[in-house]
């Protein structure tokens, strides 16, 4: 027999990515910049201290939204770092990583049939998760000249006023772009002008160079529409121990609970024991290693330059997004520089609208690699240009 | 805070090319020049020296932690047996330290005889020296902030979203 799958699983089509690593398996010594997590490893302590609960033998299920401490710990951080509000009760949730969460919220709060726009480029799993929850995704496509920002008039023109929520990804992945106080504004006025609930994923919060993150819910009016999305992941270089959380207000996160209770129970014991460590003492670690990436990025920016590549000054995240040069798809750039020097990216393409004509650039590699990439770009650029 | 970052990168690595430097912090080549010039001229910057793990080469060198005790008086300070102390060239480290000695000296020679001749010929004899405890450095496996194992692989996927 077979399978017959359901509609919305089929509707999905396979991720854009898949093509690019059979050619990397192929070949040798491919140096690659398409990784979308830390070269860095969990900082020792938090990785002993997840060690040390195992060897107590601390391996049963938490309580469903995450163990008292670790939620204590989170609105402690939240409110120190990004000046967010939440009561650890009620109004946060830990999920195997953000990516879970970010599937409750749909699965929460969308009905079949709902609208649920999405700026792009983006982070590739919303618009499946949109799906697999019934919803319909509407692509609202960002533009290099807004330094990859989403605007009003880019709400506006894809028509999102109709839609029943918002999905924004900053500092973004794969673009690198942020958005700042001033230009969140905007979008939250449209966001309640518009009745909208907002999901802003701010996994890589931590990850802002050349002045602090704000988050949207912060602003007025936004925390009673807002669910926020954060990790472990990413600035804490935890993406194998999956571990993240929501914040929202109560009835959101209570909503979300619901499925989490039924389907995960609770998120990775040991990874929560890891992470309760982690914000408690690994600042220093977390510190330097967003400086190694803001001394990568700067370099990175420079090299593109210096080849004559168009990039635009990225200040968030681990990527940057260059344009490829002319006569070149993004697709066709990405293949041959693989397949010819050995430098692995990912073609803007595969993040949805507004991502063609554009490489995803990954600077969370160590930087003697990062300048053999850049060499090796260097050389395809000069011989195809 | 240029000086800052520049020398954060120089203790990273120093062989860093000045280009390199430029690019990480956004200075310009000639602004990277000149303030390490600064930071050498000025004394902040000592010297560049390589990391190395003895282990990986055949001809051994014997390196050892020497404790001194001494014993001061009104015309000898810590600063003047030092002094003494540090101008032999097997001396690669000398600090004075809290505890339960004084001195905290690194010595580095071609045998264990060399050293232990060193330390019973050279430092003992020196009259405000009232006890010296030799350690032979046995294996190292950290030195400046470089773990010498063999280090983790890269064993993440070439691609991931």
């Amino acid at each position: 027999m077979t399978f017959e799958l359901a509609d919305r699983v089929q509707t999905v089509p396979p991720s854009g990515i898949r093509r690019f690593f059979e050619i990397a398996e192929e070949r040798d010594e491919v140096i690659s910049l398409g990784v979308g997590e830390p070269d860095f490893s969990t900082p020792w302590a938090a990785r002993d201290a997840a060690i040390a609960s195992l060897e107590q033998g601390k391996t049963s299920y938490t309580a469903n939204r995450g163990m008292r401490e670790l939620r204590d710990a989170i609105a402690d951080y939240v409110a120190d770092r990004f000046d967010l509000g939440y009561d650890p009760d009620e109004e946060i949730i830990v999920t195997a990583g953000a990516s879970e969460a970010v599937d409750l919220a749909f699965r929460a709060f969308v009905d079949p049939g709902d609208t649920v726009a999405i700026a792009q480029p983006s982070y590739i799993s919303y618009e499946p998760g949109v799906i697999f929850a019934g919803g319909e995704p509407l692509s609202v496509p960002t533009r290099e000249e807004d330094e990859f920002r989403l605007t009003v008039d880019a709400l506006e023109t894809a028509g999102a006023a109709d839609a029943e929520m918002l999905v924004l990804c900053y500092p973004n992945n794969p673009t690198g772009a942020i958005m700042r106080e001033e230009h969140l504004e905007p979008i939250a006025e449209f966001a309640r002008e518009h009745d909208l609930i907002v999901l802003a994923d701010e996994i890589y919060a931590e990850l802002t160079y050349e002045g602090e993150h704000t988050s949207i819910a912060t602003l007025p009016g936004m925390r009673e529409r807002t669910i926020v999305f954060n990790g472990f992941s990413k600035a804490h270089a935890m993406t194998g121990l999956r571990l993240g959380y929501a914040l929202g207000p109560a009835d959101a996160i209570g909503a979300m609970n619901k499925i989490h209770q039924y389907t995960m129970l609770s998120a990775p014991t040991t990874a929560q024991y890891a992470a309760l460590e982690a914000l408690d003492s690994c600042d220093d670690e977390v510190r330097e290693m967003i400086d190694q990436y803001d001394r990568r990025r700067r370099f990175v920016l420079s090299r593109f330059r210096e080849i004559g590549m168009d990039v635009f000054e990225a200040r968030g995240a681990f990527y940057c997004f260059p344009e490829v040069p002319e006569g070149f798809t993004a697709e066709e750039f990405a293949e041959d520089v693989l397949r010819e020097q050995g430098v692995a990216v990912v073609p803007g393409t595969v993040f949805g609208a507004g991502g063609d004509g554009h490489l995803r650039v990954s600077y969370a590699t160590g930087l003697p690699e990062l300048r053999e990439a850049m060499t090796r770009i260097e050389a395809f650029v000069e011989e195809h240009a | 805070m240029s000086e800052r970052e520049v020398l954060e990168l120089l203790r990273e690595n120093a062989r860093y090319s000045t280009a390199d430097i430029a690019r990480m912090t956004d200075l310009e080549e000639s602004e990277v020049e000149a303030v390490i010039g600064e930071l050498e001229s000025a004394g902040v910057v000592r010297g560049y020296k390589a990391v190395v793990d003895w282990d990986k080469l055949e001809d051994e060198t014997v390196r050892a932690e020497v404790e001194l005790n001494v014993e001061l008086d009104r015309e000898t300070g810590y600063g003047d047996i030092a002094e003494r102390l540090a101008r032999f060239p097997q001396v690669k480290a000398l600090r004075l330290v809290s505890g339960d000695y004084d001195f905290d000296m690194e010595v580095e020679g071609d045998s264990i005889r060399e050293v232990s001749m060193f330390v019973s010929e050279k430092v003992a004899p020196v009259p405000e020296i009232t006890q010296t405890v030799t350690h032979y450095v046995m294996t190292s496996y950290k030195e400046q902030g470089i773990e010498l194992g063999d280090g983790d692989e890269d064993d993440r996927l070439s691609f991931s979203p």
